[in-house]
């Protein structure tokens, strides 16, 4: 079991594992969880429109979530309210499916990519998502603070001549950045599961934020382990099997 | 040594237009400045103002270079659901917890959905009032506090303009602000300032 032909997937897997359920505690205090699904799908659009392009799938979907991520506070203020990631998930979406029913090329890694099959990431998958993975994580402890300052006095900024968008900026490219590598890795709902169920548990279980964010990093490893534990076995996709198991969990636990 | 921290002349503030009467003032550090007066007045306007919020529509006004301030506004904090202790609040503005009143002090590391309205209030405006800072400004400080909190308020009040650092009040609790108060301001709609 654990050749290369599973061992570099699962190493992959891991790191995004620990670091997706910590991004999903600040997308959730920021109110935008649907972010995840939002940068999923244009992440998941522009790997097939690299595809077709004879690109590199995962290059374009990291150059389409970062797109995504930037554009949105560029239209920050018409696209209040959360509409910026209903529309990129309705967009990504459409491109997708578009792109997967017209291109046989595309079609293939257009399933790969919204059931959830984690066994196709190898060394290059392993390589960008390493590296990128510690960034996040370092990228998230440095924002921390002011991320919940921003949250909890949204004047802090204001009254001590700071600049909000730095920070705003800077977690947005993290958070479309981090999620596009998880939809070429793990798949659209996969990600997603990571970003969402060990969040919301943690919001209703941690006593404080630290607590948090390491209740949620474990759920979200142990979680992986187990799933990727299961759908192995089982010879099932990965994706289906994660977002099953962490509803489990989350309704027994939340 | 006393410095003087602000000082407005002939300051009209507002936000989409004018919204306050001309007013004169000058606050030094280690004092406490209230600005007091009936509902629609301004208060909060011109607090807005000293903040950077709202607009100076004429009159000038003047701050000290590198002034750093804090702000409590009266809206709630948004901590519902959010896992977020008391210590945590305080860390992140660089507030200690030394002189915390005693019912506080306990619920430290509860989170802050789980404190009382009124715990909650005191905690998050202690975070303000405690967070390095030469000028504090204060919304409606005593909303939402019982007598006991109200007293405490005013005494760390004293204590933290006694350390130099400067205070403005905004409140419609004239009682409370003559108690605590080195100068009072009472805003009026006309334009007369007493």
């Amino acid at each position: 079991m654990w050749s290369d032909l599973f061992l570099l997937p699962f190493l992959t897997g891991l790191g995004l594992a620990l670091v997706l359920p910590v991004l999903g505690c600040f997308l959730r205090l920021r109110d935008e969880w649907l972010a995840a699904l939002a940068y999923a799908h244009v992440a998941a659009a522009g790997a097939l429109l690299a595809l077709v392009s004879s690109l590199a799938p995962a290059l374009g979907g990291m150059a389409a979530a970062a797109l995504a991520g930037v554009g949105k506070r560029l239209l920050a203020r018409r696209l209040a309210g959360g509409a910026a990631f209903a529309l990129l998930l309705l967009g990504g979406w459409a491109v997708a499916v578009l792109l997967a029913a017209n291109q046989p090329l595309a079609e293939r890694l257009g399933h790969s990519l919204f059931d959830g099959q984690l066994y196709f990431s190898g060394t290059a998958q392993l390589a960008l998502v390493a590296p990128w993975v510690f960034f996040a994580g370092l990228a998230l402890a440095i924002l921390s603070r002011h991320l919940l300052l921003a949250r909890v006095y949204p004047d802090y900024f204001s009254a001590r001549h700071l600049r909000a968008w730095p920070v705003v900026f800077g977690f947005d490219l993290v958070a479309a950045l981090t999620l596009a590598l998880a939809t070429m890795t793990m798949g659209v709902m996969g990600g997603f599961a990571l970003v969402f169920v060990p969040a919301w548990i943690a919001f209703r279980r941690a006593r404080s934020w630290r607590s948090g964010l390491v209740l949620a990093a474990m759920i979200g490893l142990v979680g992986y382990v187990a799933a990727f534990l299961l759908a192995l076995g089982m010879d099932q996709p990965f994706g289906p099997v994660l977002a099953l198991l962490l509803i489990a969990v989350g309704l027994i636990i939340a | 040594m006393s410095e003087l921290l602000i000082r407005a002349r002939a300051l009209v503030a507002g936000w989409e237009r004018p919204a306050t009467a001309p007013l004169e003032f000058a606050l030094e550090s280690g004092r406490i400045l209230g600005l007091t007066g009936a509902n629609g007045v301004g208060k909060t306007t011109l607090l807005s103002a000293l903040a950077g919020r709202a607009r100076v529509f004429s009159g000038v006004l003047e701050k000290r270079p590198g002034l750093r301030l804090a702000l409590q506004t009266q809206d709630v904090p948004p901590v519902e659901g959010v896992p977020l202790s008391g210590r945590e609040l305080l860390a992140l503005t660089g507030a200690a917890d030394d002189g915390l009143p005693p019912w506080l002090v306990g619920r430290l590391d509860d989170r802050l959905d789980h404190l009382s309205g009124g715990q909650r209030h005191y905690l998050t405006l202690w975070a303000v009032l405690q967070a390095p800072a030469d000028l504090v400004l204060l919304d409606e400080p005593t909303n939402n506090l019982d007598a006991a909190g109200v007293d405490h308020l005013a005494s760390a009040l004293r204590r933290l303009a006694g350390s130099g650092t400067g205070i403005v009040v905004v409140s419609h609790d004239h009682e409370f602000v003559e108690a605590v108060c080195d100068q009072v301001i009472v805003l009026r709609e006309a334009g007369d300032v007493v």
